[in-house]
């Protein structure tokens, strides 16, 4: 309800990334002080410790706050332009397509990178599919019809989704047993494959440029939420608007699918949690969103690889663990 | 007067009902119009269509001289606003905010947008809500707000449907009131509202358009249109003008 967004609030979030960054490189099966970490970023020398922080943590620490990034911008963008509080990434079918598709590449025991491919080819195949399905809200300038257009959006792609679901069951009943854990870890979220600086660093810029595209329509995303004639009278082209914010949720779940799998609740809660502490102003909102998503999930990762290690659980599992409860208690205490 | 908005030939229909046909109609600045007719007559249909966000079945409307599907809608944006009877708050938001975004069309840069927002809350009588979350707001403060966020658009033309069908009898009044004399900046302001309270109606409006829902309608200066004769033929009921303390009153039987 502060839209004047209290500076601390925004500064804490910044904050409680930077922290759990650090923890992220410290935390682990092999603890490390200071001085390693320290030294292993800036003066390598070549040690264990080198590989550790260089190859395993940092990588997997840049990923997974690039994954929770996308995820919560997502999840941000599609509540406010279906104005439904529980729409989430994966709403639309986009993850849905591409978990499909990544599942029959790993049934067919393709390599991760074939796997990768894979799915945003299943993320584009869906969103194509969206738009097709969905032209009347996506491309009709007429508002009021629009109106029941938001809807249709919405059902279409609940519709997409469920296709994709019943597609994931099938795979998952025909699937050979040895693919299975695989498979469900990839389901549920896994970043154990995220060792690659190069994707890491992709997913962040990508995270930035998409990031900033939405706070560029953070204004008619406003009015937006307050209904497509409002929008429409206080001049917002709506479909025009409409489309760009579609494409931009669906390339931030499409990349945060094809990186960890499709990582759960993120994206449903941390715009969520945002909106109790910084109000609804979306030119806020997204971006500490952003900011949000990618805390917890380098929070629920940190936690995912140390609490039983050295098993490491799928990172999937943490958010949801971590973040209800948070979320519950921001809910209840007020 | 120069005319603001020339309706040419229009028909609408919803559902495949025709609801307005060959409407001719031309409303000049700084009058005041006032459409009534029984539920499902078009009221509504109609206000969306001058506002530009819905296209009519045929014919052509025309504000400051251009159509309207040919202006841009930034541009539509400063010309006119709609208040409609019926809002979205998905999402908490303070009132002060929701009016706010009424200033979208003045770009990222506006000194003004505070003061305007203010001023329009004040003369709605809803400043004292500014600071509280629109939808704990009831029916007629959400109500006043909507005309609020409309008045801070800044727009020459003002589009209403229904404007005091929450307000209680205080807060009509104040409403027309507000109607009839805009914000001081902005007197002669041109008005067209919908309204089913026909003594508001004979208060605000300089002209009036009656529309029957069958297609049928009039329109012409308030005096001649708003009559008890016609009035219960529109209504399907009898109304009758009775004289209360000078003024003429509407009252509608049963």
């Amino acid at each position: 309800m502060n839209t004047h967004a209290p500076r601390w609030a925004f500064a804490l979030l910044v904050g409680a990334g930077v922290a759990m960054f650090a923890a992220a490189l410290f935390v682990g099966s092999v603890p490390l002080g200071v001085g390693d970490v320290w030294r292993a970023l800036w003066q390598p020398d070549g040690s264990a410790v080198d590989t550790v922080v260089r190859q395993l943590r940092l990588p997997r620490a840049l990923t997974a706050f690039a994954v929770g990034g996308l995820l919560a911008l997502s999840g941000a963008l599609l509540q406010a332009l279906l104005r439904n509080p529980l729409a989430d990434p994966y709403v639309l079918g986009i993850s849905g397509g591409a978990a499909v598709a990544a599942l029959v590449a790993m049934a067919a025991g393709a390599s991760l990178a074939v796997v990768q491919g894979a799915s945003i080819a299943g993320a584009f195949a869906a969103l194509g599919l969206l738009f097709v399905l969905a032209r009347r809200a996506l491309f009709r300038s007429e508002a009021l019809h629009a109106e029941q257009a938001t809807a249709g959006l919405l059902l279409i792609g609940v519709m997409i989704a469920a296709l994709a679901a019943a597609g994931l069951s099938l795979l998952l009943a025909l699937a050979p047993d040895g693919q299975l854990r695989s498979m469900m870890f990839w389901l549920v979220g896994d970043l154990g494959g995220a060792t690659e600086h190069g994707a890491a660093g992709l997913a962040l810029a990508l995270l930035a440029v998409l990031t900033g595209l939405a706070v560029a329509q953070a204004r008619a995303l406003d009015l937006l939420v307050r209904g497509d004639v409002q929008a429409a009278t206080q001049g917002v082209d709506v479909p025009r608007v409409r489309r760009r914010l579609v494409l931009v949720a669906a390339l931030a779940t499409g990349t945060a699918v094809t990186l960890a799998g499709a990582v759960g609740f993120v994206g449903f809660a941390a715009p969520h949690v945002v909106r109790l502490l910084l109000g609804n102003e979306q030119r806020v909102l997204l971006p500490a969103s952003a900011l949000a998503g990618g805390t917890l999930v380098l929070m629920a990762d940190t936690a995912a690889r140390t609490v039983v290690a050295p098993l490491q659980l799928p990172v999937g599992v943490l958010t949801a663990l971590l973040g209800a409860p948070l979320f519950l208690w921001l809910l209840v205490r007020r | 007067m120069s005319c603001v908005l020339r309706v040419q030939g229009v028909d609408l229909a919803v559902a495949q009902r025709v609801l307005v046909r060959g409407l001719d109609v031309t409303i000049g600045a700084g009058e005041r119009w006032v459409i009534l007719g029984p539920n499902g007559a078009g009221k509504s249909t109609l206000l969306a269509t001058l506002a530009g966000v819905r296209s009519p079945q045929a014919g052509i409307v025309l504000l400051d001289g251009h159509a309207l599907d040919a202006l841009p809608v930034l541009e539509l944006a400063e010309r006119r606003a709609l208040v409609i009877d019926r809002w979205t708050d998905p999402f908490a938001a303070r009132v002060l905010d929701t009016v706010l975004t009424a200033r979208f069309r003045f770009g990222g840069r506006d000194p003004d947008a505070r003061q305007r927002a203010l001023d329009s809350l004040r003369a709605l009588d809803v400043l004292h809500l500014q600071q509280q979350d629109v939808r704990s707001l009831s029916r007629g403060e959400r109500q006043r707000v909507a005309i609020a966020t409309a008045a801070a658009q800044d727009t020459p033309l003002l589009l209403l449907d229904e404007p005091i069908a929450h307000q209680d009898p205080r807060h009509q009044a104040w409403v027309i009131d507000w109607l009839r004399a805009g914000l001081p900046e902005n007197r002669g302001r041109t008005v067209v509202a919908s309204l089913h309270d026909m003594n508001a109606a004979a208060r605000l409006a300089t002209h009036a358009l009656l529309l029957d829902g069958r297609g049928g309608w009039e329109a012409g200066p308030a005096q001649q249109v708003l009559t008890a004769t016609r009035l219960s033929r529109l209504f399907a009921t009898p109304v009758a003008a009775v004289e209360v303390g000078g003024a003429t009153r509407f009252v509608a039987a049963g």
